[in-house]
């Protein structure tokens, strides 16, 4: 899966990673695929839910050295 | 207009006194739907940050006028975030400080009685999670009972009122929170209580505590009686201090009782349980004051705020004590139990000392409601 970008967001406190992905997301086409790094725990519910409410699909998301790793694509 | 902060001993105010409150949880749907800050006369809103981020306009006709608000999330940062955005539009609106991290965390002191000698005893109310601890306070020296990990407050209190801890207890291994009890004792130089049967795998020094030990400190004696009372766990002990007071651990509750399932026993501890409940509590005096290691709903706390009993009237109101059939109770403490607390395993390997989480670890272990009991 070929991620169009990259958004690195370790480090940042909620409600940041939402914040940053959804700017992210913005810029993107319809279809595109976000790859999203994250430490805050809490990125991983609030992640899928607003994934799902705006429309997004999260496609996978793993786990790695404490490193959360997403793939939302663009709806 | 201004955004205000309001701090978890606040809130606990407002629960204890059962004044209004609205709540606009800013979580997602899913956290707020097993856990949330519960208050008699609070009323919610649930609408996740990450919907708001364009704008809050679109909730300003949910908010109600001339009500205090306040605006809650996981630790605290969504809820500065929308706070500011309301408080754009001209509201005044309050943000908890550290979210429901520091609810989860908080612990309210309440006295609960008198011993004869003049000595009390406290219960510490863990309003977020549901757990009590328990700190009795005779001649300057001080036990508790199932502290919790927050354990500055336990040091910091005996401190306060100038006692000293010299005895620290766990009526059993617990699965749903992580025990402060031998750091306490490892600080303070206390003797850790445990009781053997539940420490069958523990990884440190403790000493045994079983049942018909009594245990007396202060210059006058105070003795703990302890009962031996499995079904939680095979190893739960009740104490009764100063010949007053019954301190119940997970076996009995004000409206519940304990659920036998948590160390994957069940089938095996119902009549353990039957029998605690039913014939050794029986032989107890019905005029003790049960302190229980929890609650389960906000309706079991009293008006000061504190959550305890007569034994009497527990025999005649708590359903689970009521049940005649032995069939029948089996039932109720093995089938349609509620679910396990979050971590619950890694929890209990935590109280015996077999992993050492960091501290941010252990709070997000511990996150979310207490599920001890069944009614």
């Amino acid at each position: 899966m070929e991620a169009a970008r990259i958004l690195d967001a370790k480090g940042l406190a909620c409600p940041m990673p939402i914040v940053r992905t959804k700017k992210a997301i913005n810029e993107l086409a319809s279809g595109d695929v976000l790859e999203i790094y994250a430490t805050d725990k809490g990125a991983k519910n609030d992640l899928a839910a607003w994934a799902k409410s705006g429309g997004h699909e999260l496609i996978k998301h793993e786990e790695e050295n404490g490193v959360l790793k997403f793939w939302i694509k663009k709806g | 207009m201004t955004v205000k902060v309001m701090t978890s001993k606040q809130v606990t105010k407002k629960v204890f006194n059962k004044e209004k409150l609205f709540i606009l949880d800013v979580r997602n749907e899913s956290d707020f739907n097993d856990w949330k800050i519960e208050g008699e006369n609070f009323d919610y809103l649930n609408i996740p940050y990450f919907e708001l981020l364009d704008g809050v306009e679109g909730i300003l006709d949910k908010l109600p006028a001339g009500k205090e608000i306040l605006v809650v999330c996981a630790k605290e940062g969504s809820s500065v975030m929308v706070a500011e955005m309301l408080s754009e539009e001209g509201l005044t609106v309050s943000y908890l400080q550290g979210g429901m991290k520091a609810w989860s965390e908080h612990l309210e002191p309440v006295k609960v009685g008198e011993l004869t000698d003049g000595g009390e005893i406290y219960q510490f109310v863990r309003i977020g999670k549901g757990c009590l601890s328990y700190m009795v306070v005779s001649n300057g020296e001080a036990a508790i009972i199932d502290a919790t990990r927050m354990t500055d407050i336990y040091v910091d209190f005996a401190k306060e009122i100038g006692a000293q801890i010299t005895h620290v207890f766990d009526t059993h291994l617990h699965a749903d929170h992580i025990s402060g009890g031998r750091v306490i004792a490892e600080n303070t130089g206390a003797t850790y209580w445990l009781p053997p049967k539940d420490a069958t795998e523990v990884t440190f020094e403790y000493s045994p505590l079983e049942g018909g030990n009594v245990v007396t400190f202060g210059n006058t004696a105070i003795d703990i009686h302890a009962l031996y009372s499995p079904g939680h766990t095979i190893g739960s002990t009740s104490f009764v201090v100063d010949g007053k007071f019954l301190l119940s651990g997970d076996i009995l509750f004000i409206d519940s009782i304990g659920r036998p399932d948590l160390a994957g026993m069940a089938e095996d501890w119902v009549a353990d349980l039957r029998e605690s409940l039913y014939s050794r509590y029986r032989e107890l005096s019905e005029e003790l004051v049960v302190l229980p290691a929890h609650f389960m709903i906000i309706d079991e706390l009293n008006d000061d705020g504190s959550v305890s009993e007569k034994l009497g009237t527990l025999f005649a109101k708590n359903h689970g004590l009521n049940i005649e059939d032995e069939n029948e109770f089996r039932k109720l403490v093995t089938e349609n139990l509620p679910p396990q607390p979050n971590a619950y395993q890694e929890i209990r390997q935590t109280n015996m000392g077999k992993i050492s989480p960091d501290e941010e670890k252990q709070r997000e272990m511990e996150i979310g409601p207490n599920r001890c009991a069944v009614r």
